[in-house]
């Protein structure tokens, strides 16, 4: 028997007992949810306590094997456990790249869709979902059910964006997107203020790419202030001459790592202010066209190796909402005034125009998101509170790939659709089986 | 120019599978050979499919001595590289007091690999070329209480590896002694490791492709184990028998 150990998100709070089995095959994994309840883990990359389960965790690592590709229609079969770094590894070369990709490579297949994330596409193109052409779930039962928009549907739209807590999502079939190079095309608007960034996102709806980054440290006329990043991947006739005989090398980035825990103080309301105002005077010299590396684009802080680090051994915790348009500006100031007078150090805010709601219980609506972290100080839980309200106030959500601290009750009121989600788990037998410290402090 | 194939001898480990993803990464054809090659099946795809090469899967048991001789004609082609990461390591509790527990273990740690790379290397010897890599273990260089019955096999395999070494010196044929210390495998997965000391499959793989592009005989995986093993093997047989280490 596998002994319990300590077992944490990438947030690194909480920290949970758990046991951690790593199935190769489907009948392993089929007897792990026999003797249940157990819940599918990934890489970890999870903020809070969404793939910890106590006290049986079951991690897809050796399930991390491809399956086919089609390089007529770009359709990749992979087991759960693939790492979306591998996948660009081996496809990018080959003029693939993924249709729907979140902020990080080191995120597993089966995590991309349990969490339906989504990427700086998603105002145009949708969430991972999107991309996904069926999947096979091991049901409470220990069959295992192929599903997809043409077929079980219904437990399809639950499975994507359920937090694995309808079944172990065991492989899928996926749309990868035909690029022509490496490189994106990136073009920096700055915005003075929270309307001028709002207002850049609308007008930019069309660009396939558009995220910004948030000063949530600056007030007065100043608040909101935003680097508005917008990109395009790039044509082989945009590179210049010596890139265009080699459109997918791309230079290596040198890899930093953080080897040990950073003294919890080093991140304070002083010098997260300095790194702010630093970014943002690099970001207006650096506004106009560049063409950056895909690699430096979409992941700029898997280089750092460990940057969970930074925030020392208490961790730190991730805040991540949603609030629908005609909602947002308000709400959204109201957030950075909360944020500004605790004067607690938001290390990354970003900032980003979403589109479609779609599926049954997925983070997704149409509404700008928020997303940053903040240390795990003891007065986190107060200013998190409050801003929890705020979100309610204004009709917004949580992404719970980042939650690590909402109550019951607050899931609840901020999202209606969790009753009928824990009533579907009970009535198809995985409320038993699935179980993770998240949807229990939920009450999923 | 086209590289030669690497027999990968236990295939289904997690070491097994990182040593033929890296050299399929530089291009190397892979021949896994397991037990039960229809379990082989979804690393064949996955291999061919990330790294564009050639990949077979052969059945083979390492106890099974009568079987050596058809499995190796049966493959392809002689392989250039062969790699054996066969191994069983048990529970010491059992293998102290069930004779037949700890004869498995044995006979799997150095009866079995030494047994097919001494036919490869009799192979290899005629061609005139190729390379023997032995996964051998840190254990194997003293016994201790906790696990000198998975030790004493692999000290007979590194020994094994050392002579045959020595044979083959004024031939082209290679043999290298990869000597990992803790690696985080499902042999492993109820053992409380160490983080510093514990490599991943990866790193084991990565060791073995930096020693088959290098020069060295034997490997330790993570240097530390060297060190450590240096000061392991020096402490006087009096106080040694008295640790628990």
């Amino acid at each position: 028997m596998t002994r319990a150990r300590p077992l944490a998100g990438w947030g690194r709070h909480p920290v949970r007992d758990c046991t951690l089995a790593a199935p190769e095959t489907e009948a392993e994994a089929a007897a792990l949810v026999a003797a249940g309840p157990v819940i599918a883990r990934g890489n970890g990359r999870a903020y809070g306590d969404s793939a910890l389960g106590v006290p049986a965790t079951l991690s897809t690592r050796r399930m991390n094997r491809m399956r086919a590709f089609d390089p007529a229609t770009g359709v990749l079969e992979a087991e759960a456990g693939v790492l979306l770094a591998d996948i660009i590894d081996t496809f990018l070369p080959r003029g693939w790249f993924p249709a729907v990709t979140p902020g990080t490579k080191f995120v597993t297949l089966g995590g991309m869709i349990a969490a339906d994330v989504h990427g700086k596409n998603h105002h145009r193109d949708g969430a991972m979902g999107e991309t996904v052409l069926w999947l096979d779930l091991l049901r409470p039962d220990g069959r295992v059910v192929r599903c997809g928009p043409g077929q079980e549907r219904a437990l399809f739209e639950w499975t994507v964006g359920g937090m694995g807590l309808t079944g172990v999502i065991l492989r899928a079939a996926i749309r990868l997107r035909p690029v022509e190079t490496g490189w994106i095309r990136q073009v920096t608007r700055p915005a003075r203020d929270l309307s001028r960034a709002i207002a850049l996102f609308e007008e930019n709806a069309e660009a396939t790419y558009s995220v910004a980054w948030i000063d949530c440290l600056a007030t007065g006329a100043a608040q909101g202030r935003s680097l508005v990043m917008l990109g395009e991947h790039a044509r082989r006739d945009q590179l210049p001459d010596d890139r265009v005989a080699r459109p997918f090398r791309t230079r290596a980035r040198r890899r930093l790592s953080v080897p040990f825990d950073l003294p919890g103080w080093l991140l304070n309301r002083y010098s997260a202010r300095a790194f702010n105002a630093a970014y943002w005077n690099a970001g207006l010299r650096g506004a106009g066209v560049r063409l950056v590396d895909w690699d430096s684009y979409f992941y700029p802080l898997d280089s750092i190796l460990g940057w969970n680090r930074v925030y020392g051994r208490r961790g730190f915790a991730q805040f991540q909402c949603v609030l629908p348009l005609d909602a947002a500006e308000t709400g959204l100031q109201r957030l950075l005034n909360e944020i500004a007078r605790a004067g607690q150090g938001a290390f990354l805010g970003v900032l980003k125009r979403m589109g479609a709601e779609a599926r049954r219980f997925s983070f997704p609506m149409p509404g700008y998101t928020l997303a940053l972290d903040f240390p795990a100080t003891p007065g986190l839980p107060g200013l998190l509170a409050r801003m929890d309200d705020i979100v309610q106030e204004h009709g917004g959500r949580f992404y719970l790939a980042k939650d690590s601290h909402l109550t019951a009750e607050t899931l609840r009121r901020t999202d209606p659709r969790s009753a009928a989600f824990a009533r579907m788990r009970s009535e198809t037998g995985a409320a038993g089986r699935f179980v993770s410290a998240q949807s229990e402090r939920l009450s999923l | 120019m086209t590289k030669p194939p690497i027999l990968i001898l236990g295939a289904r480990s997690d070491i097994g599978r990182a040593i033929a993803h890296r050299f399929a990464a530089e291009g190397h054809p892979v021949q896994l050979a397991a037990r039960a090659p229809e379990a082989l099946e979804a690393d064949r795809a996955d291999i061919a499919l990330r790294h564009g090469v050639e990949v077979s899967c052969h059945a083979f048991d390492a106890l099974d001595h009568a079987g050596h001789e058809p499995f190796l004609d049966g493959l392809p082609e002689l392989p250039g590289i062969a790699a054996c990461v066969v191994g069983l390591m048990g529970e010491q509790e059992e293998n102290a007091r069930d004779m037949d527990a700890a004869r498995l273990v044995m006979r799997s740690n150095y009866e079995g690999p030494a047994e097919i790379l001494a036919r490869l290397a009799n192979r290899f010897e005629a061609r005139g070329s190729g390379t023997l890599i032995g996964v051998s273990s840190v254990a194997g260089e003293r016994g201790r209480a906790s696990n000198y019955v998975y030790g004493s096999a692999k000290a007979g395999f590194t020994a094994f590896l050392s002579g045959l070494r020595n044979r083959l010196s004024r031939t082209p044929v290679r043999v290298i002694t990869v000597l990992p210390g803790f690696v985080a495998t499902r042999m492993t997965e109820n053992m409380d490791l160490p983080a510093p000391l514990t490599a991943a499959p990866l790193e084991v793989a990565e060791a073995v492709w930096r020693a088959h592009a290098g020069a060295r005989d034997v490997v330790y995986v993570r240097r530390i184990w060297a060190l450590i093993m240096a000061v392991i093997r020096a402490i006087p047989e009096p106080v040694f028998k008295k640790t628990r280490l």
